[in-house]
């Protein structure tokens, strides 16, 4: 019985890897990846929305692939590697991704910008070669209410268009 | 909005898992991928005691091919729909509806068995395993049973698991090469949840059905076989040119209340000219 005795803590004890290095930790229960990230860790490049998975604001990678923040418990990383956009700023296919939304002004008020790339930064890193509308289609999921679509989907085409090269 | 307090517990096994549910009953509800569950605790829709978290479970990852089956397991995410070759040669029509899922990143960690054990009735994967005859094996502490989809769905939101039951797996007959896929779906942006759809399995002979089986999604409270639209379509010459007799059958098998924004007239509208669609699109060979 001693394995059902255990059951249930309003306390969880994490290990993961966060954006490379080890994370031991006790985590809430009912604390979302999203809040553990900016509350506890301070790491606030990880944005919040509507936390139900609508506006992909709070976009990170979990084992290398995209997951809303918002709808992961902290609890539920033990085991994984998560990596956020602190992680992966200024370097590699990142690093171009950035340099291509800036040059665009493809992050206007900046809001949905870590999202937005991480999206985009899981795609690129696919290496498959896809239309506008595939891209568009992909970043479905990500709001942009400066509605700077169209600049955004140009970054992303042109990183896709030079890794092709 | 926070979802409310909670305890967690993560599963060591499936063992550990059944023991757990078990021993909580009622105030227990288990998470895979979350992707339903979550927004529905971040609203306050539900406030459980205890969640068990089985997302990491070996035994209940995998796909397999023996005879004329394919058996998915339970925490299959609906990215793999996309990328599995098993999906690709022998279940086109899961293939056809993934996209439909949600966004990337929702499809990265969302559950098959976590979509058919939240049974909303507008999801893309209810209205798939009862088109396609599926089978859940579903386990506990006193042993497995299977159930087929058609019997799985009793209602919104309402399935037959028992309580302290998990899906563990999904059995699916192989589609051969007589047998076609349609998936259609109408929504108002891309990942929202289906205004109308639905999920096809049609054999033909020349241009014309010889049977079809098909469950609608959005339309009903649950995912079931639509009995008269199957009637009427058997024997049809496509390109279906009349609607009369498909509005009717329609009429009969789906009952979608008025909602905000959307009559239920509306929805059956749609349901016809997407049923249309998906049948012409088997002429095409384009599989919609």
């Amino acid at each position: 019985m001693s394995e059902v005795e255990s059951a249930g803590e309003e306390d969880v004890a994490i290990e993961a890897t966060l954006n490379g290095k080890p994370l031991k930790r006790r985590v809430k229960a009912r604390q979302h990846l999203a809040d553990f990230l900016r509350q506890e860790l301070e790491l606030t490049g990880t944005h919040l929305g509507c936390e139900h998975g609508i506006c992909g604001a709070c976009t990170v990678l979990i084992d290398g692939a995209t997951a809303r923040g918002c709808l992961t418990l902290a609890a539920q990383i033990s085991g994984h590697s998560v990596e956020t956009i602190e992680g992966l700023s200024d370097s590699g296919k990142l690093a171009e991704l950035q340099a291509e939304f800036i040059a665009r002004n493809a992050a206007q008020c900046g809001f949905c910008s870590s999202g937005m790339l991480l999206t985009a930064y899981e795609l690129v890193c696919s290496g498959v070669r896809l239309s506008r509308s595939d891209i568009r289609e992909v970043i479905s999921g990500n709001m942009c209410r400066c509605t700077g679509y169209h600049a955004i989907v140009d970054a992303i085409e042109a990183v896709i268009t030079r890794g092709a090269r | 909005m926070k979802s409310r307090n909670f305890s967690y517990v993560r599963a060591r096994s499936l063992r550990h898992a059944f023991d757990v549910l078990a021993e909580h009953g009622g105030d227990a509800v288990p998470i895979a991928g979350g992707q339903s569950l979550l927004p529905g605790l971040n609203m306050r829709l539900s406030a459980p005691k205890l969640l068990v978290d089985i997302g990491d479970l070996a035994e209940l990852r995998g796909q397999s091919h023996a005879g004329e089956m394919i058996r998915l397991g339970a925490l299959t995410r609906h990215a793999e729909l996309l990328t599995s070759d098993l999906v690709q040669r022998h279940l086109p029509l899961l293939r056809q509806a993934a996209p439909h899922i949600g966004h990337v990143a929702i499809r990265n960690r969302g559950t098959l068995g976590g979509s058919l054990a939240y049974a909303d009735p507008a999801a893309e994967l209810p209205a798939c395993a009862v088109a396609l005859d599926a089978t859940l094996v579903l386990g506990s502490v006193s042993g497995q049973r299977e159930v087929k989809a058609e019997d799985f769905f009793t209602g919104l939101f309402e399935t037959a698991l028992r309580t302290g039951e998990l899906i563990t797996a999904v059995n699916f007959p192989v589609q051969t090469s007589a047998t076609h896929a349609a998936f259609a779906e109408l929504s108002r942006r891309h990942g929202d949840f289906a205004l109308a759809g639905l999920a096809m399995i049609a054999t033909t002979e020349g241009n014309r059905v010889r049977e079809a089986r098909i469950a609608y999604l959005g339309c009903a409270d649950r995912a079931k076989i639509a009995n008269s639209v199957a009637a009427a379509l058997a024997g049809q010459q496509l390109p279906l040119r009349d609607d009369e007799a498909l509005t009717h059958a329609v009429r009969a098998d789906l009952s979608p209340e008025d909602t905000p924004g959307l009559r239920a007239d509306t929805r059956l509208h749609m349901a016809t000219v997407l049923t249309r669609r998906a049948l012409n699109s088997l002429l095409e060979g384009t599989l919609a």
